[in-house]
């Protein structure tokens, strides 16, 4: 009885991830056919926030821990990726190595930085728990913030523009086409990398911690450590998508990294819904849309923005997954009974 | 580097001391008694500042403008809370942070709708204008000013709160909800008085950093992010605590921007929180057990 079980719980997962990423991998071909590549672009930042929200879910979500610091990630991939191009560009070697515009270089060197960050901040931050943790990722947020600002050989204030072209290995991916499908293909890695890790022992170990601390130490588990890994992986994989939006845009600013640019994660992340692995994807795309089509109706779209979010907090309690999943399952129950 | 250079940063450093305990006080008894994180902290400080400058642009009385911001920002801080935040209480805190999240994004842009985008200013009095000597060294008055004020908030504030029986009863309820209940505290009440006071003291630590900043939307999120981290490090509902916290984080805040390299000096607070709580998780003086 276990095993036809746990293969529907799969198939549960698996069909809305691949109907997103199916639906994703579309948005290109709709774009050519009505002549309007501005939808690559808008599709291209979905893909890169679905990206970071996933990875924050992790854990959110399944940790139970809410970080308030992954735009700080977010930006310190992306400040990676822009200042080795401004090193190629300039052709100013950066200490002992030399610039880069490879992302096959610089993609590597976003994630052992931001690794290496991730575990101090997380070493420190998961020494509290719960609505101090929340705090104290606020105020490192902000310290990479201010970081960031500090760095005036790299634009300080104004953000840091790429002036090289971007490369992945030989290939060039300035191409907006060939972009997306990368990107694209880091979102179907992220999905398989965390769904895979939520169902391992070390997910388990994750999730019963942060339904019940006490039982899981009894049985003889720490889970300082699990939660600390889980922070970096979630981390890394933030700063992988604060790398592609630098080398997407040619462009990394502070305002990428504020403390609204988390909140803004987190949103996306409950949007969806923290529940599912995929969830965060759709809420991102949601998130990403909704601001778009807001924007251009009013300047004082963030007044509707905000009451939209509050009422999201207020009556929809699952996100949008559990949404499409109840009318899902009601509509497949009318079919059965029909 | 001169030594008074330095004393003057030192009274800068004590006068952002006391105004971030005016906004830590309110934001670490509510966190203390309703386990509630309320980013909206934040705004009602912005609600301050501008009721007082839109006070001082209607009548030209800076006093006025003293007296009216704070009575904006409770009345705005109690129609908050009663129609919305109060549903929060029993919710995890990733809600509470959502919800003060998007309020804070609705506000900040109804301010803007109202105000418009270039910031006030608000101009000070004659007798506040000039600068003092203290001790040789030439001090702005309106900064004493502000630090008296503070002094004397915070000196009754922390009175109130440790020697009075309502102080006994705001205590009681941060340290234990349900014990103090049971023991005839009337703790909503309490609450509702501490929430609209708490705003009243954000309103007035924003109307007296108005002639110094400049009055715009997003002024609130930074000092509410400082005081988030004094609440921290003195540990939440811990009156005392902020106290402590709110001179230490000022200092080393205002001399750190002096001292070090301006990349370092405005990282300086994070690193010490950090250091703070790597060795006592719970803040200075927790008030919680």
């Amino acid at each position: 009885m276990a095993e036809p079980a746990t293969n529907l719980s799969r198939l549960r997962d698996v069909v809305p991830t691949l109907l997103i990423l199916a639906a994703l991998a579309a948005t290109p071909m709709v774009a050519l056919a009505i002549g309007d590549p501005f939808i690559v672009k808008v599709a291209t930042r979905v893909v890169i926030f679905a990206i970071a929200a996933v990875a924050l879910n992790f854990v959110v979500g399944y940790g139970g821990l809410v970080s308030l610091c992954h735009a700080g990630f977010f930006g310190i991939g992306g400040y990676v990726v822009g200042i080795l191009a401004w090193h190629d560009f300039n052709a100013e070697p950066l200490w002992f190595i030399s610039g880069t515009s490879d992302l096959a270089i610089s993609l590597p060197a976003a994630i052992l930085l931001s690794a290496m960050i991730a575990t101090i901040v997380g070493a420190i931050s998961l020494r509290t728990s719960g609505p101090y943790f929340l705090m104290i990722t606020l105020a490192f947020n902000q310290m990479f913030y201010y970081g960031a600002i500090a760095l005036q050989k790299y634009g300080g204030d104004d953000g840091l523009q790429i002036m090289s072209t971007i490369t992945l290995g030989p290939l060039d991916v300035s191409n907006r086409y060939r972009f997306f499908y990368l990107a694209l293909a880091v979102l179907a890695l992220t999905l398989l990398l965390v769904g895979r890790f939520v169902d391992s022992r070390f997910g388990m170990v994750l999730r019963a911690s942060s339904k019940n601390e006490t039982r899981v130490i009894a049985v003889g588990v720490d889970p300082w450590l699990y939660r600390l890994a889980a922070f970096v992986v979630s981390a890394v994989l933030t700063a992988v998508a604060g790398a592609l939006l630098a080398a997407g845009q040619q462009f990394i600013s502070p305002v990428d990294m504020g403390w609204d640019r988390s909140g803004d994660l987190v949103v996306m992340a409950v949007l969806g819904g923290v529940g599912v692995v995929w969830g965060p994807a759709i809420g991102a795309a949601a998130f990403v849309v909704l601001e778009l089509v807001l924007s251009s109706w009013t300047t004082h779209w963030q007044f509707v923005f905000g009451l939209l979010i509050v009422l999201i907090v207020v009556s929809l309690r699952g996100g949008l997954a559990d949404l499409a999943q109840t009318l899902f399952a009601r509509r497949s129950g009318e079919a059965k009974h029909g | 580097m001169t030594l008074s250079l330095i004393a003057e940063q030192m009274l800068n450093g004590v006068q952002l001391g006391v105004m971030l305990f005016l906004m830590s006080a309110g934001l670490t008894l509510v966190f203390g008694i309703m386990n509630f994180i309320n980013l909206t902290h934040g705004s009602l400080y912005m609600i301050g500042a501008f009721a007082g400058a839109a006070t001082q642009a209607a009548t030209g009385s800076f006093l006025l403008a003293i007296l009216v911001a704070p009575l904006a920002a409770a009345v705005a801080g109690l129609a908050l809370e009663s129609a919305l935040l109060r549903r929060f209480y029993g919710r995890d805190h990733l809600d509470q942070v959502l919800v003060t999240f998007g309020a804070i994004l609705a506000l900040n842009e109804a301010t803007r709708m109202i105000f418009g985008l270039t910031p006030l200013r608000m101009n000070l009095p004659p007798a506040l204008s000039g600068h003092v000597d203290i001790a040789g060294i030439p001090y702005p008055t309106f900064r004493l000013a502000i630090l008296i004020t503070g002094l004397i908030v915070a000196g009754l504030l922390y009175l109130v709160i440790m020697r009075t029986r309502i102080g006994m009863w705001v205590r009681a309820g941060a340290s234990n909800r349900p014990i103090a209940s049971a023991m005839g505290v009337n703790v909503p009440l309490v609450f509702a008085a501490l929430f609209g006071a708490g705003a009243a003291l954000a309103g007035l630590a924003g109307v007296m950093a108005g002639p110094i900043l400049s009055v715009q939307v997003g002024m609130g999120e930074p000092i509410l992010i400082l005081a988030l981290v004094v609440t921290v490090i003195g540990g939440v509902g811990s009156i005392r605590g902020a106290l402590v916290a709110a001179l230490l984080v000022g200092v080393v805040d205002t001399l750190g921007r002096v001292l070090l390299t301006p990349a370092l000096g405005s990282m300086a607070i994070f690193v010490m929180m950090a250091a703070i709580l790597a060795f006592r998780p719970k803040g200075l003086f927790p008030a919680h057990g």
